[in-house]
């Protein structure tokens, strides 16, 4: 990430009350660089559609400012809106209408001169090429989920948003649009997505924030994220039972498994110092011997509930 | 202007007209074919003359009205009900397109069909009877601002209705009522008092009345209060339509 450019998008003190009093966004701060895939996790109502659906037009902001590209998503809704693409976490399509004609539709109504080879390579990248002249009724869930991310794409936005992509989507899909994704960032695409599926986020985003009750509670590089929050674990199959964890290495802090065969230490990635060394020598003086040896990783998902739980 | 983004609107709107040519077509001609069997050809060989004009010939304003209104407000209503019933709303909000932008690409596909249909109403009632008309210009003046008008009207009712029924009831239960007692099939100097003058506060009555003059030159109240009344609404239902918008109403929460 680099700091000194300017950002694609920036939110301030943005907050949303919907009709009936209840606040789906509270002072939401962020900003989003051009060229980068963030990531969104939080449960059910956080507010992950609220706030994507603030930024598209859909949902009208309560106070607060916006800018996509440095315009102003309402003064400037046109400059805006042209350039960004959405994904809606509902399947929502017409029926009578053919996969061609909604693409060709969708160009149109974002103000786009009609395209038909742009369309031609939107369809095929997503293996819908044969299905152009069937009636989008006539197609199955996953097929339609492809047919509304063609349709975000018709008019080559330059900001991405998939809200919730993979919800009801198998495993091709789910590859083809990772492969999609990827190609986007490479032309300097900037894709927000949300997910319930923290793997995702584990594995293609750049950027993860986390949103409980319309509070962003964190946002953090990914890979700065796992190494932060993530714990390591070492675990030792021991060669001996053990009926406890001896005096001498009570500074360790070890869990000694129920049948007394594994012993387990946890230390944090972050440190220079993991304490391991020291611990294999101790070991030693203390006569354990151990058969294998590995190591885990805390995932994403722990770090996740960890959070809203903290949070709530 | 985002001209694309209206002619994809009303592209859109007109190819869900294609997709049900027998309803949009055959419909109105059958129906229309009807009117003059049983009103025209039957009743109408009693009652012999209205006005001094023929009583087939003395219908076919108050047809096309009857047509024009129905048609309008169905067409422009459904066309932005639907996308929000079935939520594809949601492409529409997020694209940019302005107010006016939105309203164009509905209301003039709406207009259009409607106008088409009075057209189409014109060339059927030509096979049942002779038809004059003395100011054509003015007659189209009138069905277009008909159509315009009243396609803003069910734009307008599209947008406030929260269900089928309340897209039905006004229609049903209003524009129905109005025509029938507006002078479309008789002359309300036919009627007794009070009701004479208890029809004059019926706006259809002013619409029916412009149009009748431009066909046959005769009316029941002055051209120029028709072409009034006429305007009249449909600034109301510009002022309407600019301020659902501005406010997000309904669409955007
Ligand atoms: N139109 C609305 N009117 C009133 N409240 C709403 C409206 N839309 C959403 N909410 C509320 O706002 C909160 C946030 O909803 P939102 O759809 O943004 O959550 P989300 O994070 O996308 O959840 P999910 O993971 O289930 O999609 C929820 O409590 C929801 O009930
Ligand atoms: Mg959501």
């Amino acid at each position: 990430m680099n700091s000194d450019e300017k950002p694609i998008l920036r939110i301030k003190g943005l907050n949303k009350f919907y009709s009936g009093g209840f606040q789906a966004l509270k002072d939401i701060n962020l900003d989003i660089n051009k060229g980068e895939i963030v990531a969104l996790l939080g449960p059910n109502g956080a507010g992950k559609t609220t706030l994507i659906s603030v930024v598209c037009g859909i949902v009208n902001p309560s106070s607060g400012t916006v800018t996509v590209d440095g315009n102003d998503i309402i003064k400037d809704f046109r400059k805006t809106r042209s350039v960004i693409g959405l994904v809606p976490q509902e399947l929502t399509t017409d029926s009578f209408e053919t996969v061609f004609s909604t693409l060709v539709f969708s160009r149109g109504l974002f103000g786009k001169p009609p395209s038909p080879t742009y369309i031609e390579k939107v369809l095929r990248s997503l293996s819908l090429w044969d299905k152009k002249d069937d009636m989008i009724m006539t197609l199955s869930g996953g097929m339609k989920r492809r047919v509304l991310i063609a349709k975000a794409l018709s008019h080559e936005p330059t900001v991405l948003f998939l809200d919730e992509p993979t919800a009801g989507v198998d495993v091709n899909l789910r590859k083809d649009m990772w492969e999609i994704v990827r190609e986007l960032k490479a032309e300097g695409v900037t894709i927000i997505l949300t997910t319930h599926y923290i793997e995702e986020a584990e594995e293609i985003a750049d950027r993860v924030g986390v949103i409980n009750n319309g509070e962003i509670i964190l946002m953090e590089d990914k890979d700065k994220l796992m190494a932060k929050l993530g714990k390591k674990q070492l675990i030792l199959d021991l060669c001996d039972q053990l009926s406890a964890v001896p005096q001498s290495m009570a500074d360790y802090k070890l869990e000694l498994s129920e049948n007394g065969m594994q012993l387990v230490y946890t230390f944090t990635a972050q440190g220079d110092r993991t304490g391991i060394t020291a611990l294999m020598d101790d070991l030693k003086l203390a006569g354990i011997a151990f058969r294998d040896l590995n190591t885990t990783q805390s995932s994403l998902e722990e770090i996740f509930v960890n959070l809203v739980e903290e949070s709530s | 202007m985002n001209i694309y983004g209206i002619m994809a609107i009303y592209k859109f709107e007109m190819a869900r007209t294609k997709r049900t040519l027998v309803q949009s077509i055959v419909a109105p001609v059958i129906t229309t074919s009807l009117y003059f069997i049983v009103f025209g050809a039957a009743i109408g060989s009693r009652i012999d003359q209205v006005s001094g004009i023929s009583y087939g010939a003395f219908i076919v304003p108050g047809l096309i009205m009857l047509n024009l209104l129905t048609h309008s407000i169905s067409n422009a209503s459904f066309g932005i009900y639907f996308p929000k019933f079935v939520g594809t709303v949601y492409e529409m909000l997020s694209a940019p397109v302005s107010t006016l932008e939105v309203v164009l690409g509905y209301v003039g596909a709406a207009a259009s069909k409607a106008v088409i249909l009075g057209i189409i109403i014109l060339i059927t009632a030509n096979f049942f009877i002779d038809l004059q008309i003395a100011h054509p210009i003015m007659m189209m003046v009138f069905i277009l601002l008909t159509a315009i008008s009243f396609s803003l009207f069910g734009f307008i009712l599209g947008i406030w209705a929260d269900n089928f029924e309340k897209l039905s009831i006004v229609p049903m239960l209003l524009v129905t009522p109005l025509v029938f007692l507006g002078g479309s099939f008789y002359s309300t100097d036919m009627l007794p008092e009070p009701w004479q003058t208890i029809s004059h506060f019926n706006p259809v009555l002013y619409l029916v009345s412009g149009l009748r003059w431009s066909f046959y030159e005769i009316s029941e109240v002055s051209v120029m209060l028709s072409l009034a009344s006429i305007l009249i609404f449909m600034f109301v239902c510009l002022g309407v339509v600019y301020y659902l918008f501005k406010t997000g109403y309904k669409l955007r929460s």
